[in-house]
């Protein structure tokens, strides 16, 4: 499809503004733009066009099955977006609560997040949260940072982070950028940690330890508690990355398992659309001695019954965020607890594990897994077994394309060769599964009968398999004409 | 209320071919001692009762107030078509463009994206987006850390305080050095600058327009960064870019800032929108996604990450940065809105947005007692004005006659208690400045 800078004619023009109040000019003509910015032009019905013909070359949770590992793509209450839209909280000014007596102004926001911090700290088990976090590797970087200045207050000199092989990059990344260094530890045959194997990386130096629980491979981490118990023995802390934590939500809470910080990705467990890769929101949660350390401001609520800022914490990290975190996202994590309650929030878990052992158990043979027994809210199939007619999981992957199925996440886990790792969520029915399922079939015939005809898949799609090696090398980021 | 899509037939028969009686056998790995009833929530509202609850929240908060509050966050239009397609269900509920057969729309539209923002800074290549203005800054240090493998920062007190904050929380655990420099009469202070810039400075950090409103020139400070080997930086305002100068007209090297003004509403602080541009021999220094134009077999154009060997899901804790989910939709809003505007537009709009400011800075200082903050003093949209007393008790006064007056600067800048920024964009009528002089005036 052209460019939108390839559609754009001279002079043509959707919005225009109303004639300003009419001051004289004040800016010295130095201080100006040597030639407007070339940016196209074109009327309404053009960019409409444009943008809506764009939207149909995507996939998306509305339009496909989308069974995305480790990204939770389930299909989001409509009724949170329009929360979220309300002119009341879309259209406030983040500094009003800052202004003497601006607390009054924003009431209902300041509310809404006090209540939020409350409502994740009863389904984590956390003494309190931070709503500021941007992202889930952000809530990563702040907890990161919460290790840190929990050492340093009690001068101990610690600098590892211990991570386990099976772990998302982030981790790694996100503790290094708070100054740690990574010792990463093998997991074992069973695809979850060995404490023995933690105990040899244990040290004085242990600073914490950064686990996903369910882990990447979809199963519990069994010996969680031991592991804390040797991370704690050394002082360290323990962090739970809560990117699955959809798989257990009502069933277990983080505080209880031994982890001293968590976050929680809201765009996967609490309802936002992933918007093409963001906005998302990941709050932190920390137990009772790490609440100090917490970012500013935080919100209070007085004994009059009124919310506002409080900014006097002296041992906090500061602003992680330039204000309260990602608002918009905030408010549908909230609508949706409201809206799933208890019960709710129970159930959507048990679906969502129910759909993957479901998917497992009728593709473990056709696509092996490497780790036996039952998985929590995903599943991690392998393609190896194709490799022998020069089949990998990209190209089942692209298969699944033609039959307008989204791939799972491949090659990831890194431990597990030829990887495909498969969310289906509790908002797919049991007709999806199905169709899903035969699909992931009838593509484990084709690679074993006709391989050549999935090397070329897709077919049906606007673009096929684009060569990405001369991209990279032979850079195209910005558009010259 | 549930919103799993299974039935209770479903349920059974899907239990059953696991042979299982209930939902708890699927829960048998967890050891039982970890698994727990106490979870004490309310039990879900229908769908009307929490809208209903949602409105009430939102009733609570003010939004009758004419707003000159800025200080980096404006309140400008918003065309319909924004929403209108941003809010496409294809691009709303996609995820990271990982598959790029089937995620043209979102790549295109990134690509799309980076072209605006370079052709508006006059930079040469853009990511993909970061979290905001603040965090876009921390990642441009990192990245002058990379390039120049220096450990100190040089920074203007004229760059908002918000980010310096959040600088000086990011920086606590990492080896460098932060060295802010006071601005001096709502500007840079030029010889203290050039003063410090030595063979130990990995960048010179602006801000254009400064946090006081005041517009520069910062050719001469990046010219003197640069004889020192440091790189220079400017988070600027994207509106402003209409009209202003830009920052790549000014040598600068990497270029970071928020675009929360570039559609996306104020929403109390997020999502908001940090974008970075800078030169194409810095891109494999650069963190976040990039897009690129690639080919298929048959020769058609397509787009797809690239680059992906500095993120964080291969290098791991060597990447450029542990960013992985970024504001994406956000930055299709700053892309559809720059669209609707064009070329004409934009420029359009920045005048608008001086010339309300304009009107308001004559009228305003017009009132006895009130003052321009600073003697020499260029400014876009937004001002510091010296109120006869304490600002912040104008600004409560205002609060009950319908108006956000602007920010008392003494929050931030505590010897500044008579200083008040204000904001105008676009949306300020002629009649709200007049009506807003007026009450100004009756306050003091």
């Amino acid at each position: 499809m052209k460019l939108i800078f390839e559609k754009s004619v001279k002079g043509r023009r959707a919005v225009r503004f109303p004639r300003p109040a009419g001051g004289e000019k004040l800016i010295n003509a130095k201080l100006l733009r040597a030639r407007p910015a070339e940016l196209p032009e074109l009327p309404e019905s053009e960019v409409v066009r444009h943008f809506t013909n764009l939207s149909r070359m995507n996939f998306s949770v509305d339009t496909n099955f989308y069974p995305l590992g480790s990204c939770t793509m389930k299909h989001n209450p409509k009724a949170c977006e329009l929360a979220a839209a309300l002119p009341g909280f879309a259209h406030i000014h983040p500094l009003w609560p800052q202004l003497r007596h601006g607390g009054l102004l924003t009431q209902g926001a300041l509310r809404l997040l006090y209540e939020t911090e409350r409502l994740l700290s009863e389904i984590t088990g956390m003494a309190e949260f931070t709503l500021q976090p941007l992202a889930g590797a952000h809530g990563e970087l702040t907890g990161s940072m919460l290790i840190a200045a929990y050492h340093r207050d009690r001068g101990n000199k610690k600098t590892r982070i211990i991570i386990p092989d099976s772990a998302h990059g982030t981790n790694p990344a996100s503790a290094a950028l708070a100054g740690f260094s990574v010792v990463t530890i093998p997991s074992n045959r069973r695809g979850t940690v060995d404490p023995g194997e933690l105990r040899k990386a244990v040290n004085d130096q242990t600073a914490g330890m950064m686990l996903t629980n369910p882990n990447t491979l979809g199963l519990f981490e069994p010996d969680v508690r031991e592991i804390a118990a040797i991370i704690h023995s050394v002082d360290g802390l323990m962090y739970y990355d809560g990117a699955n934590f959809n798989a257990v939500i009502g069933r277990c809470k983080p505080a209880e398992m031994g982890f001293d910080i968590c976050h929680l990705n809201l765009h996967k467990t609490f309802s936002t659309p992933h918007g093409g890769g963001g906005p998302g929101a990941g709050p932190v949660g920390v137990v009772e001695k790490l609440r100090q350390y917490l970012p500013i401001s935080r919100v209070v609520k007085n004994r009059d019954g009124m919310f506002s800022l409080d900014y006097d914490y002296p041992k906090s990290i500061g602003y992680v965020a330039p204000f309260y975190g990602n608002f918009g996202v905030l408010v549908r994590a909230y609508a949706y607890c409201l809206m799933l309650g208890r019960e709710g929030l129970r159930a959507a878990s048990n679906h969502a594990v129910l759909n993957a052992n479901y998917v497992l158990a009728k593709l473990r043979d056709c696509f092996p897994p490497d780790y036996d027994g039952p998985c929590l809210h995903e599943c991690v199939l392998s393609a190896r077994r194709f490799a022998e007619n020069g089949i990998r999981a990209l190209d089942i992957a692209k298969g699944l394309i033609d039959l307008g199925i989204h791939p799972p996440t491949v090659y990831f886990p890194l431990i597990v060769p030829e990887a495909m790792m498969i969310e289906p969520t509790e908002t797919e029915t049991r007709e999806t599964l199905d169709e899903f399922i035969a699909a992931m079939r009838a593509l484990a015939e084709t690679a074993r009968k006709k391989p050549a005809e999935l090397k070329t898949a897709p077919g049906n799609a606007p673009i096929g398999r684009l060569d990405e090696v001369a991209a990279a090398r032979n850079m195209d980021l910005v558009f010259q004409g | 209320m549930t919103y799993h899509a299974g039935s209770p037939d479903d349920d059974r028969a899907m239990l059953a071919e696991l042979k299982l009686k209930s939902f708890d056998g699927l829960f048998a790995g967890i050891p039982s001692g970890l698994q727990t009833d106490n979870f004490n929530l309310s039990p879900g509202l229908p769908e009307m009762e929490m809208t209903r609850r949602l409105a009430s929240l939102a009733g609570m908060n003010s939004t009758h107030l004419v707003n000159f509050c800025g200080g980096g966050f404006y309140d400008h239009f918003i065309p319909a078509a924004v929403d209108a397609l941003a809010g496409r269900a294809e691009f709303y509920t996609a995820y990271t463009p990982y598959q790029p057969e089937v995620s043209q729309g979102t790549l295109q539209a990134i690509y799309e994206y980076q072209t605006c923002m370079t052709r508006l800074t006059e930079m040469e290549v853009s990511n993909a987006s970061l979290y905001d203005g603040g965090t876009a800054l921390f990642e441009a240090i990192m990245m002058a850390f990379r390039i120049t493998r220096r450990r100190r920062v040089l920074i203007d007190g004229g760059v908002n305080p918000i980010y310096r904050a959040m600088l000086k929380c990011y920086s606590a655990n990492l080896d460098f050095e932060f060295i802010e420099t006071p601005a001096r009469g709502g500007r840079a202070d030029r010889p203290a600058i050039k003063k410090l810039l030595t063979a130990e400075t990995a960048a010179l950090i602006l801000q254009n327009p400064n946090f006081f409103g005041g517009l520069d020139d910062y050719s001469d400070l990046i010219a003197e960064a640069h004889a020192a080997g440091a790189l220079g930086i400017v988070s600027v305002y994207p509106v402003a870019l209409g009209i202003i100068k830009t920052p790549g007209a000014m040598g600068a090297d990497i270029v970071t800032g928020e675009a929360q003004c570039l559609g996306l509403p104020l929403s109390f602080g997020g999502p908001y929108l940090g974008f970075m541009t800078t030169l194409k021999k810095h891109v494999h220094k650069m963190p976040g996604r990039l897009v690129g134009a690639a080919r298929d077999a048959q020769g058609r154009r397509g787009f797809a990450l690239t680059l992906q060997a500095r993120e964080q899901h291969i290098r791991r804790e060597k990447a450029t940065s542990n960013i992985c989910s970024n504001e994406a939709l956000c930055a299709l809003r700053a892309l559809i809105y720059l669209t609707l505007l064009g070329k004409g537009g934009l420029a359009e709009l920045a005048e608008s947005c001086a010339a309300n400011a304009a009107y308001a800075w004559q009228k305003l200082t017009a009132i006895p007692g009130v003052k321009p903050a600073f003697d020499r003093h260029y400014f876009f949209n937004e001002f510091t004005l010296s109120l006869p007393g304490n600002a912040a008790d104008a600004v409560s006064a205002l609060i009950d006659r319908g108006f956000a007056a602007g920010f008392p600067l003494a929050r931030y800048y505590p010897d500044m208690e008579n200083e008040l920024l204000m904001a105008f964009t676009e949306k300020r009528t002629k009649e709200e400045i007049d009506t807003f002089a007026a009450a100004l005036e009756a306050a003091l």
